[in-house]
């Protein structure tokens, strides 16, 4: 990415200790658009980068340029009140002595305030009917918090985040605090905030499900360090990076479905180069989905063979062979046009079927995750 | 009732007196107790000590020393006589100066506690909502730490209803300048005028008890909603 481009975050801090020891050593150059997952385990340092984005955090060394807007350096810090930031806290944080409706009048009003604009002109109560629907919480507006379910309180917390019309909206993790019920309950909403507001979103998350759905692109945090980033599913297939993080190997995959079978239940999907078919849930021919497709799933052959019961067969290139972290696994990274797959399979296999880079092989995959 | 009208003067004396310094307390105490609350500075002990020093103190202790800061040698004293004020012992502000000080410690820690049971959370919420220092005290601070300020208000009134040492030491005993209830329930007794002196007792045993069951009833209620609870 070039140094100074204008549409991107550029953020440097460095976060000490007691005993000056570096917790977060960050530097990097994040697009603004879309939606930017920063995953890492707990105490990775995502939560303490993002606090220092907000300004809520001071990093005794920091830069942050916004946009080509400066935020933070050497000789300034604008307080967290003077950014057009919106931040939605892993807890709701509604202010419990305001019903929901009022804790989103306390943004509004002081957006407004910001922008010198009239409180009944058009475009604010356009965003607000927006934003109201879009969360889904016309009917729940007149009720205190503590009368709401957790799902409920942190739909109005982001509600209440895009209100204030922000110019980078941070989430903190929004949905860790909540059962996996909840979430499946807020996950369509995010997917919505995505399509329905051109904001850039920085998403922290621990979650790989949540990233593999959410996420455009993707900065891993390990100890304070940024150990990879870039585009999701350039990042998802490199084959060095789940030993450390502890994760599946896995690679996401941009899709869109072109056909139905009706008579077997099943739907097409193509990719870049090469499709697969999938059981038939629910999308409609043309919709794009986003699908996981897990390295143990995939397994290889040198030829293309039709006697078995896997249906989807895909002609790809190796790219890379690697050890896992178990002695007797290997991980191999396989090219499809401008995709990635990898494959997890003993090494006993891999001098079996003489695998090198550069060959021409048949990947076998045997289940797949639709993601979104 | 008995109540003659020295009696009468006596309670009006107090009344005006306890709401004038529950309402200069509030307007003093509040910031005291938000830098305590906020403060990591190594003064915060110090400070908090100081406003705590009442609790413990004999009045006459307290007394004495306020005497002789507001005469005309003291501190107090010299910067009122170049005001033009005179000085104030036995003075209706004289008392007001003292008991806004043995008052201090009943004001300061309720609001002290409840600004810090409201925590760092809100205040960073409400600065990403673009609400800058003083609209968060106001918007924030203020409304999540009523409670506090309820029990602010009504233990400073009270308290300052139920002193005497102090006043007897500061204010001596002028109709309707000093003498409070509590002193004029100490004549009643010293010229053995026992009826007057239970009629005004009494008065002031019932005023303590539904003051302090407010005070519980305040309390329950707002234990049940919101003491600074994020929800």
């Amino acid at each position: 990415m070039p140094a100074n481009d204008n549409n991107d975050i550029q953020v440097s801090f460095k976060l000490v200790d007691k005993n000056q020891r570096a917790f977060l050593d960050v530097n990097s150059s994040i697009p603004a658009t879309g939606i930017t997952a920063i995953y890492g385990h707990s105490g990775s340092g995502k939560t303490s980068l993002l606090r220092c984005i907000a300004g809520l955090e001071k990093a005794d060394q920091g830069k942050l340029l916004v946009k080509g807007e400066t935020w933070q350096d050497d000789s300034l810090f604008l307080a967290t009140h003077k950014r057009p930031i919106g931040y939605v806290f892993q807890e709701a944080s509604l202010f419990p002595h305001l019903t929901a409706r009022k804790n989103l009048a306390y943004a509004t009003k002081r957006a407004i305030k910001r922008a010198n604009k009239r409180a009944d002109s058009p475009a604010s109560s356009e965003l607000y009917n927006r934003v109201i629907e879009v969360m889904g919480i016309d009917g729940i507006l007149d009720n205190y918090p503590s009368q709401l379910s957790g799902g409920e309180r942190q739909r109005i917390a982001i509600a209440r985040a895009l209100l204030i019309q922000p110019r980078l909206l941070l989430m903190d993790e929004p949905l860790a605090a909540l059962d996996h019920q909840r979430k499946q309950e807020i996950l369509p909403y995010l997917e919505r905030l995505h399509t329905s507001f051109d904001i850039p979103i920085l998403y922290v998350s621990h979650s790989m499900d949540e990233v593999a759905r959410l996420a455009d692109h993707i900065l891993v945090l390990d100890q304070g360090k940024i150990i990879a980033e870039g585009e999701l599913t350039q990042v998802f297939s490199r084959i060095d990076l789940p030993q450390r993080l502890e994760q599946e190997s896995g690679v996401i995959l941009h899709g869109k479905v072109i056909e139905k079978d009706q008579q077997w239940q099943l739907m097409r999907i193509a990719f870049a180069q090469g499709e697969i078919w999938l059981p038939d849930s629910g999308e409609a021919v043309k919709q794009a989905v986003r699908i996981r497709i897990l390295a143990k799933d995939v397994s290889l052959a040198l030829n293309n063979h039709d006697d078995m019961s896997i249906v989807n067969r895909i002609e790809v290139k190796v790219a890379e062979i690697k050890s896992d972290t178990d002695n007797a696994m290997a991980l191999v990274r396989l090219t499809m046009g401008e995709d990635y797959l990898v494959a997890k399979l003993t090494k006993k296999s891999t001098h079996h079927l003489q695998l090198k880079v550069g060959m021409t092989i048949w990947a076998q995959i045997k289940s797949v995750a639709i993601v979104r | 009732m008995m109540l003659s009208e020295a009696d009468i003067g006596a309670i009006w004396l107090t009344l005006r007196l306890a709401t004038t310094v529950t309402i200069l307390l509030l307007v003093i105490g509040t910031p005291i107790a938000w830098w305590l609350a906020k403060t990591q500075s190594w003064m915060k002990g110090p400070i908090a000590a100081i406003v705590a020093l009442p609790l413990v103190l004999p009045p006459t202790v307290l007394g004495f020393y306020l005497l002789i800061a507001m005469g005309p040698n003291g501190f107090i004293g010299e910067l009122t006589q170049s005001l033009g004020l005179g000085t104030l012992p036995f003075t209706f502000w004289g008392l007001v100066v003292a008991s806004i000080i043995y008052s201090m410690p009943f004001v300061v820690q309720p609001l002290q506690n409840a600004m810090e049971a409201i925590g760092q959370r809100p205040l960073e919420v409400a600065a990403t909502l673009r609400a800058g220092p003083i609209d968060r005290f106001f918007s924030i601070v203020l409304p999540l730490a009523k409670p506090g300020f309820i029990t602010a208000s009504i233990l400073g009134f009270a308290h300052t209803v139920g002193e005497f040492g102090v006043i007897l030491m500061i204010g001596g005993n002028i109709p309707d300048e000093t003498r409070v209830v509590s002193v004029q329930v100490y004549d009643h007794v010293e010229s053995l005028e026992y009826a007057q002196a239970h009629s005004l007792s009494a008065l002031l045993v019932i005023f303590s008890f539904v003051v302090l069951l407010a005070l519980y009833w305040s309390q329950r209620k707002n234990s049940a909603t919101s003491i600074g609870v994020m929800k």
